[in-house]
């Protein structure tokens, strides 16, 4: 089937609209390397559907030239569940920020990751409000200064790789706006996966919280900040691939070692413990992981929708039975 | 105008013959009364009267046994003649323990039948009922006949042969009370026999036991020497046209309408809600359906369901999504989004009693303001409501057709009252409902968004799927001609008129306003929407029989109004609007019309009596033998 159609390229993804995030903005790299992507997927452009909130990262859709939805705040994940039980054979895309998709829309985050509704939940991560010109996200760090906490945030940030495997995710994943390969790698994984996919990408906002992800993104240093997961792989890391982690057995937590240690660890996808520590390692103490972070197969709700569906139209409804169905009576 | 209550006085059970009698069942929340009502609800359509119900249940589950506020309760209209209403005074009272006859005796007529199981009478549950002493012993019950019968004492062994101990033999009560009232309107038990067969297929000795506990409620009927004045009451047929008939509640035929609309729509409808009374019994028919296109969701909160409708909209089927007034505020963000992004969809309201959790199983007409009014930005939609049980089938099909026609949300008004309430139906023939195909647009060629039809103003529903129509739509305002983001002044004044126009237009595709009983001219108009109709009905039609110049109107279009009613309303010298809330649809006829109409308002959680709005239309004409 895929023969017959015509082969697209990264052009076929752009829509007539003007792109306007701020110059500079992470959002541009990502709809790029996600442009670029979409046809190697070699799926009928129709079928495919963007839904976002509110924010800037949910302008996405309408930059993309495939079927968007631009809905309102915190509640693209409950849009797609519905576009995804009206017309399961639809490829489902959420685009969703920090603030959208773990603020005012936690609760569809929660809910669509438990469910396991057969769609990719792309959630730029900055660390910040930016539509609404710069206050502090439920992921920014603690004392962050912003025009609603000049004194510096109190409120304690999430972690939404580690939230969306609390939530029941079944495919959790981390990457970086402008690391374009690993992008399309992990996005790739994601679309193959069958149900949630959940992917944070790490995303500069250049005007309200620049170089926030310097220490991941900055190559000279990148490589002791950060650690690439693979599956079946040891978790090493550094310019020389010297370190590694390791979990204390004592204390339960991870913790650096040499990459010579023969306790090093193996990083396992499936193993949902492991996947939780290894989801909120961060800095000074650890690298902070990107790749595919936590991976299971679960029956899908869409797929368990249509069986249900499938069983019980057997016998097809008719309404003028329907109409006549348990007691009736005749009046002459 | 004054709320105030005129006695009827038709009550009558020293015939043996009544053309109609009201019966209430009542005990607690755990004795089955609902269960109770609704078989005799049963062999009551099968005898041939004509008849109304009105659960009235308490919103604990299971509150502490004997408790006042734990009473639930069945009360049952049949005659043989048009019955629209669930009665206004008692017949019959039927009471389980001191708690239901502490809260229902004061609707008993004089001379009215009380059946208590004395039983029950124990200074334990008299406490809890708050009598000082026991009514049964004080001659304050001595205006009625009572019939005093130690129910579980009879019941107990009637089921001794199947050895289920206490607890669960005790259960069989509403039976025994079933065939009890059963023998004394003289119907038939084989229906009962039946549903109990196929309720307690898998346990057929508790089948067995409430067959046997049926049974002998019968038996005593038929063989105890009873009080005098106590015998069996013959209620004479109703002369009903002929056809097919059955017994259907609001929310079944909400249900239903939905399932038709989307047959006569041929198209896939997502049903998305979440759980809140009186509004869940939707989404329980719904989900026993999906043989038809007819898919549910049950979503995480309110806001998700509506968002999830629009989704399945967004996708090309419909989206329709349910609440009671609590949960449909918060979906008015959701209902606007689909509003500007011009997607089809219905939002059933289940009123109930306001505000916040108010009065969840009680009924009322308040939330008709936000049906109207209640979302931000100027965001017009139309707005229908039902008027019986039956009639929800209509006004549901009706608006599969508005939203999917004009491709718009619509909101559909029904109530506590409705959803809960039965009546005998003349089953349709669904051959003869004139079917309104919805067609997706597919040409590519030129596609925009932003197309629609000249006359309806609707804009194309491009679905998802369909190869070159890919688009994006969403909340920011929309270029007119392109369908694209738009900031442009001219072209949100040209939107917001397109709105209103689009809204405002279908009143040409609505019937004309009729007088539902009365002329068409003349002194005064009852006017009234929803589930009032049964108690304006029967005030009018009293009205017109002492020869009242009274004439009913009830309006099925809130929004936009029929076309004549303006000049229908003004053909008669005054106007009283009867409503269950303080005045929210006489506020817009008047201020629509700049008619001096008079409001009539009751919010207690119950339904008007006919006897409310006849003493309001006595007050309004004192004038008689005015009628043509």
């Amino acid at each position: 089937m895929n023969q017959a159609l015509p082969t697209l390229t990264v052009k076929d993804y752009a829509s007539d609209q003007e792109v306007r995030w701020c110059p500079g903005c992470g959002d541009y790299a990502i709809l790029k390397t996600i442009q670029k992507l979409m046809p190697t997927f070699e799926q009928p452009k129709e079928n495919q559907v963007f839904i976002s909130g509110i924010g800037c990262s949910s302008r996405f859709p309408y930059y993309m030239n495939t079927f968007g939805f631009h809905t309102i705040h915190g509640r693209a994940p409950a849009v797609a569940t519905g576009v995804k039980l009206a017309n399961p054979e639809l490829d489902v895309w959420v685009i969703t920020g920090d603030g959208d998709g773990f603020s005012i829309g936690g609760n569809h985050m929660l809910h669509v990751l438990r469910r396991n509704v057969d769609l990719q939940i792309l959630l730029f991560n900055n660390e910040i409000y930016g539509l609404t010109k710069g206050q502090y996200s439920p992921t920014s760090p603690p004392g962050t200064r912003s025009p609603s906490s000049p004194t510096g945030s109190i409120d304690l940030p999430l972690v939404p790789c580690e939230v969306a495997i609390g939530s029941g995710g079944t495919f959790i994943a981390r990457t970086i706006d402008t690391q374009a390969k690993h992008l399309a790698a992990v996005v790739t994984r994601g679309h193959e996966h069958r149900g949630t996919s959940f992917i944070e990408i790490l995303q500069n906002c250049p005007i309200y919280n620049d170089g926030i992800f310097n220490q991941v993104t900055d190559k000279k240093i990148a490589a002791d900040f950060k650690v690439e997961l693979t599956h079946g792989e040891p978790i090493v890391f550094g310019k020389e691939r010297e370190l590694g982690i390791r979990l204390n057995h004592v204390s339960l937590k991870l913790e650096v070692v040499d990459a010579t240690s023969d306790d090093v660890l193996i990083h396992d996808e499936t193993n949902k413990v492991l996947a939780t520590l290894l989801a909120t390692m961060k800095a000074p103490d650890l690298p902070v992981a990107v790749g595919v972070i936590y991976h299971e197969e679960k029956p899908s709700y869409v797929d368990d929708s249509q069986q249900q569906l499938i069983s019980i139209r057997k016998a097809k409804g008719s309404m003028t039975e329907l109409l006549h169905s348990g007691h009736t009576w005749e009046v002459e | 105008m004054e709320l105030a209550e005129e006695n009827l006085d038709e009550h009558h059970l020293d015939e043996k013959e009544v053309v109609d009698v009201v019966v209430r069942f009542a005990g607690d929340s755990g004795d089955g009364m609902q269960l109770t009502g609704n078989n005799f609800t049963e062999a009551t359509a099968l005898y041939g009267n004509d008849l109304s119900t009105f659960p009235d249940f308490p919103a604990e589950i299971r509150a502490p046994v004997g408790a006042t506020f734990g009473v639930s309760a069945f009360q049952i209209y049949f005659g043989a003649n048009d019955v629209t209403t669930a009665g206004d005074a008692l017949d019959v009272l039927v009471v389980m323990n001191p708690a239901a006859l502490i809260t229902n005796v004061d609707n008993l007529v004089d001379g009215g039948l009380l059946i208590v199981d004395s039983g029950a009478f124990t200074a334990k549950n008299l406490t809890k009922a708050k009598y000082q002493v026991n009514p049964l012993e004080d001659g304050s019950l001595d205006r009625f006949r009572v019939l005093e019968i130690d129910i579980t004492k009879q019941v107990l062994a009637a089921v001794a042969e199947f050895n289920l101990g206490h607890k669960i033999g005790v259960r069989s009560k509403n039976m025994w009370t079933l065939g009890l009232v059963l023998w004394l309107f003289d119907r038939d038990r084989a229906g009962t026999i039946e549903s109990l067969k196929k309720k307690f297929a898998s346990k057929p000795e508790i089948a067995s036991a409430n067959i046997a506990a049926l049974n002998a409620g019968h038996a005593y009927g038929e063989t105890a020497e009873l009080p005098a004045g106590i015998h069996v009451y013959k209620v004479p047929k109703a002369k009903v046209s002929p056809g097919t008939y059955r017994n259907i509640t609001g929310t079944n035929a909400l249900a239903w309408g939905l399932i038709a609309g989307s047959e006569l729509a041929n198209i896939d409808l997502l049903f998305a809600s979440y759980p809140i009374t009186p509004a869940s019994n939707l989404l329980h028919e719904l989900v026993r359906h999906r043989e038809f296109n007819i898919n549910t969701f049950q979503a995480e909160d309110e806001i998700a369901a509506v968002c999830a409708a629009i989704g399945a909209s967004f996708a090309g089927s419909l989206g329709v999504t349910s609440s009671a007034g609590p949960g449909i505020a918060l979906k008015s963000e959701g209902i606007a989004l689909a509003c500007a992004t011009e997607l089809p969809l219905i939002v059933v309201n289940t009123q109930r009693g306001g505000p916040s959790t108010g009065l969840p199983t009680k009924t009322e007409q308040s939330d008709l303001n936000m049906a109207l009014h209640g979302r931000h930005g100027d965001t017009p939609m139309p707005v229908i409501a039902s008027s019986t049980p039956t009639d929800c089938f209509e006004v549901a099909i009706e608006a599969v057709r508005l939203a999917t026609k004009y491709m718009t949300p619509v909101m559909l008004l029904s109530d506590g009252y409705l959803a809960n309430a039965a009546e005998p139906w003349k089953i349709p023939d669904f051959s003869e409902f004139e079917p309104f195909p919805v067609e997706h647009y597919t040409k590519a060629e030129d596609f925009k968004p932003s197309i629609r039809n000249e006359e309806t103003l609707a804009r194309v529903w491009a679905k998802p799927g369909t190869a070159g129509l890919e688009h994006r739509i969403g909340g920011i305002e929309r270029s007119f001609d392109t369908g694209d983001i738009s900031y442009d002044p001219a072209n949100h004044q040209k939107m917001t008129d397109l709105r209103q126009a689009k809204i405002a237009g279908i009143a040409n595709d609505i019937p004309l306003q009729e007088v539902c009983l009365g002329n068409k001219t003349g002194k005064l108009a009852v006017v009234g929407w929803g589930s009032t109709f049964g108690a304006i009905h029967q005030a009018v039609k009293r009205a017109r029989a002492e020869g009242l110049d009274v004439s009913h109107i009830h309006v099925r279009y809130l929004s936009p109004l029929p076309r004549n009613l303006e000049e229908l309303l003004k053909s008669f010298d005054s106007v009283l609007v009867p409503e269950m809330n303080t005045g929210q649809f006489v506020r817009l006829i008047r201020s629509e019309y700049l008619i001096d109409a008079e409001a009539l308002n009751k919010v207690a959680g119950q339904p008007f009596k006919i006897g409310d709005i006849l003493a309001a239309i006595h007050a309004k004409i004192t004038t008689s033998g005015s009628n043509s």
